[in-house]
């Protein structure tokens, strides 16, 4: 008979492991079995980044709050079906979404919004993004930090007494405001 | 040096140098990036993971001039599996990368300290890593190498929801800070429960290096919020944890020396004598020893030998490190475990300053 872990070296060693109601019966090599301390941890911190990654855990919310959701959306709106679910631009259900946990392309964020929206705070709270901002795609966004950075800055200016610094800074966040109105 | 990234046993950010290096080994940023109009990698076709990397190729040059720095590209499906494994027990890629091949590829610096990761859960992982503790300067790197790649390309971005990722945990800034540690004094005085219970409340996570058991009393403390703070806010919070966390440790050591100095340095040279004479060793016993010969170097109780032998053995103790090492593939235990021990001889004799003495021991 061969050993259960390596199936190279012929078993010479039984382990019987009783854990709980389960009773686990192996066969091992002398090499497999001096390891077998390793191996128990080894395969508990597997099976643990098998079925508790991350995506399996936030997969597992997907799929109650959908439950939950279609219940509304369909009391509601009694057509919306499946298909609405599916993202426009990489083809991503929400059955996809609710399976792997993983998002399908920077469009599946405002195509499954509403349903991910209770996910987000879940995992961020109400929170905004505050960190940093890409020139080309966030132009406007750097502006209204520049612009609330300024604010903040007048304000210490006015209370400093030092007013030709505050109204330069005035004249700055003029500038800016004009510059997003527009758009 | 990167002609031996599968054989060298030294690490530019791992040579225990840097702030707080007798217990901080390293510092590491990661951004997690994605064009806007390629879907993610787990949605995306052979086309679109292709056009993913070759974008990133082709900004290679102006990330060379900002970075000040030459890069290297290397193929996933060019390497062999157990080179593979070398480059994850370096922490050069994760153990998810290795899954696919398919237009995956690490693009890395000469000095090893600045690496992406081309089409992981993300289109781009962008990794800068330092010795010691210091996240500002790798964070800049990051942010420049990131610099590069917007103003080439439209990046994953929503005003509110900050940059978008394939995993919604990394949403907002993408950033994964993290701070490898050597915790041999609070684990002595079984305070590490503490820390991890802790952490939680500050934003933050620490797990053993090497799963729960914490081997070699190395851990890892990372930031779990990626969303509302800045970057700045992040990497300043975790730091401020690992100062706070660095001086306990110093306080559990100074204990430990009022208190115990005689088992600390029974045990210190006993380590470093298995390690200077065995002939078979197996991983976790390294790892242990090591740690025990470390805490005795940074104690002073063991002099003559440099503090980077830690560093250098935890690299050297990996199984596939080892294989790889012996360019034979599918060796025995009993056969690692001897090559370990041949290799954990070489460097300790290697890293200390008085060979003589060590010779005529």
């Amino acid at each position: 008979m061969l050993c259960d872990n390596c199936k190279k070296n012929d078993a010479c060693i039984h382990i019987t492991q009783i854990n709980g109601n389960n009773k686990i019966d192996r066969y091992l090599c002398e090499e497999c079995a001096a390891k077998y301390g390793d191996f128990i941890m080894q395969e508990q911190s597997e099976n643990q980044s098998e079925f508790f990654s991350v995506n399996d855990f936030l997969s597992g919310i997907f799929h109650n709050s959908s439950q939950h959701d279609t219940k509304k959306t369909n009391a509601n709106e009694p057509s919306a079906g499946e298909e609405e679910y599916t993202c426009p631009s990489c083809g991503m259900t929400y059955m996809d979404f609710t399976r792997s946990g993983k998002i399908g392309c920077s469009t599946c964020y405002s195509t499954f919004k509403t349903r991910l929206e209770p996910l987000l705070r879940r995992i961020h709270g109400s929170s905004k993004h505050t960190g940093k901002i890409p020139h080309r795609a966030g132009k406007t966004l750097n502006i209204q930090q520049e612009l609330s950075l300024l604010r903040k800055q007048i304000e210490t200016y006015v209370n400093n007494e030092e007013y030709e610094k505050a109204a330069q800074v005035r004249d700055c966040i003029r500038r800016l405001e004009k510059e997003i109105k527009p758009e | 040096m990167l002609n031996n990234i599968f054989t060298d046993n030294n690490i530019a950010w791992l040579d225990g140098k840097g702030t707080e290096s007798d217990i901080v080994l390293s510092s590491r940023i990661r951004l997690a990036r994605n064009f806007k109009d390629l879907p993610f990698p787990n949605r995306a076709s052979s086309v679109q993971l292709a056009d993913a990397k070759n974008r990133l190729l082709s900004v290679l040059d102006d990330i060379s001039a900002f970075t000040k720095n030459n890069y290297m590209c290397l193929d996933m499906d060019k390497l062999t599996d157990l080179q593979k494994r070398v480059l994850v027990e370096k922490h050069f890629i994760s153990r998810n990368f290795i899954k696919h091949v398919e237009s995956r590829a690490l693009i890395i610096s000469a000095d090893s300290n600045i690496s992406i990761m081309a089409n992981e859960d993300d289109h781009l992982r962008i990794q800068c890593m330092k010795s010691g503790l210091d996240l500002s300067e790798p964070l800049e790197i990051a942010f420049q190498a990131d610099d590069c790649i917007e103003k080439t390309y439209d990046i994953a971005f929503d005003d509110n929801m900050g940059y978008l990722t394939a995993c919604p945990t990394n949403l907002g800034t993408g950033l994964r800070a993290s701070v490898l540690l050597h915790l041999p004094g609070l684990a002595a005085t079984n305070q590490i429960s503490k820390i991890v219970n802790i952490s939680p409340q500050l934003g933050l996570a620490v797990r053993g290096l090497y799963g729960n058991n914490a081997l070699g009393n190395l851990f890892q403390i990372s930031n779990q919020l990626s969303l509302g703070f800045s970057e700045k806010e992040l990497i300043e919070n975790l730091s401020r944890a690992v100062q706070e966390i660095v001086s306990h440790e110093h306080e559990a050591r100074r204990a430990l020396m009022a208190y115990a100095e005689d088992k600390v340095c029974d045990q210190a040279w006993r380590a470093l004598g298995i390690l200077k004479y065995a002939r078979s060793l197996s991983d976790r016993e390294l790892l242990s020893l090591a740690s025990n010969v470390r805490i005795g170097i940074d104690e002073k109780v063991i002099t003559g030998i440099n503090a980077e032998v830690f560093n250098r053995l935890i690299v050297a103790g990996h199984t596939n490190y080892l294989t790889n090492l012996q360019e034979k593939e599918n060796m025995s235990q009993r056969e690692i475990d001897k090559k370990r021990a041949d290799i954990t001889r070489e460097i300790i004799a290697d890293s200390s300053s008085d060979k003589e003495v060590i010779s005529h021991e």
